[in-house]
């Protein structure tokens, strides 16, 4: 009888094993969430490590932030730099904090009320998905149009007192037809043709040479702050010697803000945080249907709830390291 | 069944103030944002300016008031806090230093040594 051990000696010790034992005291469901949570943090850190590599490598061809975001619906040329960006952080932080409420009434089992907030919540979500793709609208679409040089740099025009001046102020419209080159029309090996800018480079090279007041600024960070301008010498050589293409708007091979990798890591970053917010959507709905046929009344549980709960307060908090690092820094 | 009312109602009292502080966060990272203050950009300390490491100082309290309270990190066990927090800080610390280090010094080789691009 003493040779059958049926004591192993870990009795009442937490990390004992067995199991019955529960060291961390969550469910397996809770704690495989923080499991990707923790993964997906160290993938989402990497993108914003990476794009403060790019950034740091190429500091001196790298646009403002202000000057990139500076739209709001409704405010057309008024210069809004953030106030967009603030108003979706709002719309993520709150709904986030309707998700609480709804884990908070589910601890309750109160299933009205996690109805409602998850309703609520949802909602926000779609407003953010919304507002981000006006965002991306406006930053495809562009604003000022720039010229590129030989050497793949964006230079921007500034009249004398500093302020941007958009392409379309000084071109001056030459009497020649421009044609798009299309496959159809035989030039199949033309692939890389994108439609034709709203100007020719002659267009506005013509319009930069009889506009007096109209200066080049280079994307290199002036000693005192803001980016180089150069006079109007200067200007006219740079104009002259070394513009190759005019660009407007953005697209993952060049941009009219600055340097390519930055449009590249705007989409990729902000993309691909717009796309967990979606997929947090979409399972937010689940639930909230699942809560609405009454499955967590008869499971008596409502931890469910709290598992997408943690999904949707992690994609907030991507959120607030995106907006800190895209748009403040 | 009173002291499980009583301590719903100050869990969402608790979610109300943290949205308050949140949102008083994001307020004042915004009006700097639009102002930044010249005192604080030409003021460099440890290599960046002061505006840049009070936008990182006040990011890093927001995700503390995310993570601990919107996400319960306060209600879970000491040993699941650690394995998450300090997994998280120590990668994402080693992974921004060697990332940025290594930027600044690519940037300088462009800069002053025999790859230059300024055309």
């Amino acid at each position: 009888m003493e040779a059958t051990v049926e004591k192993t000696g870990t009795e009442g010790k937490v990390w004992g094993g067995g199991h019955n034992s529960s060291p961390l005291k969550a469910s397996y469901g809770k704690l495989m969430m923080w499991f990707f949570i923790t993964s997906d943090t160290l993938t989402f850190s990497a993108f914003l490590a990476a794009y403060g590599f790019s950034r740091f490598k190429f500091l001196d061809a790298w646009p403002i932030a202000d000057e990139v975001f500076n739209h709001f619906p409704f405010l057309h040329g008024v210069d809004a730099p953030m106030y967009y960006v603030a108003l979706m952080t709002f719309i993520l932080i709150f709904s986030s904090v309707t998700m609480v409420l709804a884990v908070n009434a589910g601890h309750e089992m109160n299933k009205k009320k996690v109805t409602l907030y998850m309703f609520l919540t949802v909602v926000g979500g779609i407003i953010f998905l919304g507002s981000q793709a006006w965002e991306w609208k406006n930053f495809i679409k562009g604003t000022y149009g720039a010229v590129e040089t030989r050497g793949g740099r964006i230079i921007q025009f500034v009249n004398t007192e500093g302020k941007r001046v958009a392409l379309a102020d000084f071109a001056q419209p030459l009497p020649v037809v421009r044609e798009a080159h299309e496959a159809s029309n035989g030039l199949w090996y033309a692939a890389d043709e994108r439609p034709n800018p709203s100007f020719s480079l002659e267009e506005v090279k013509a319009g930069f040479t009889k506009n007096d007041n109209i200066l080049v600024r280079l994307q290199n960070n002036a000693e005192e702050g803001g980016k180089v301008v150069l006079s109007r010498e200067e200007s006219l050589a740079v104009m002259n010697n070394q513009a190759n293409l005019v660009v407007e708007g953005a697209n993952l091979t060049r941009n009219e803000y600055g340097h390519p990798l930055f449009a590249d890591f705007f989409f990729f970053i902000t993309g691909f945080h717009g796309f967990h917010v979606f997929t947090g959507v979409v399972i937010n709905i689940i639930i909230f249907f699942n809560v609405l046929i009454g499955t967590y009344e008869r499971r008596k549980s409502y931890e469910m709830v709290e598992k997408v709960g943690l999904y949707w307060h992690f994609v907030d908090l991507v959120w607030v390291f995106v907006f800190t690092f895209f748009y403040l820094v | 069944m009173a002291q499980d009312a009583s301590h719903s109602t100050n869990a969402v009292k608790r979610i109300w103030t943290v949205f308050v502080i949140l949102s008083v966060i994001t307020l004042v990272e915004v009006v700097l944002g639009i102002f930044r203050p010249e005192v604080l950009i030409n003021t460099s300390f440890l290599t960046m300016h002061l505006l840049n490491w009070i936008f990182i100082i006040l990011t890093i309290a927001k995700a503390y008031y995310i993570v601990w309270s919107f996400m319960h990190m306060e209600h879970e066990t000491k040993g699941l806090r650690r394995s998450v927090v300090w997994t998280v800080v120590f990668l994402v610390c080693y992974l921004t230093f060697i990332l940025l280090d290594e930027g600044t010094y690519i940037f300088n080789v462009y800069k002053d040594g025999y790859i230059q691009w300024k055309f």
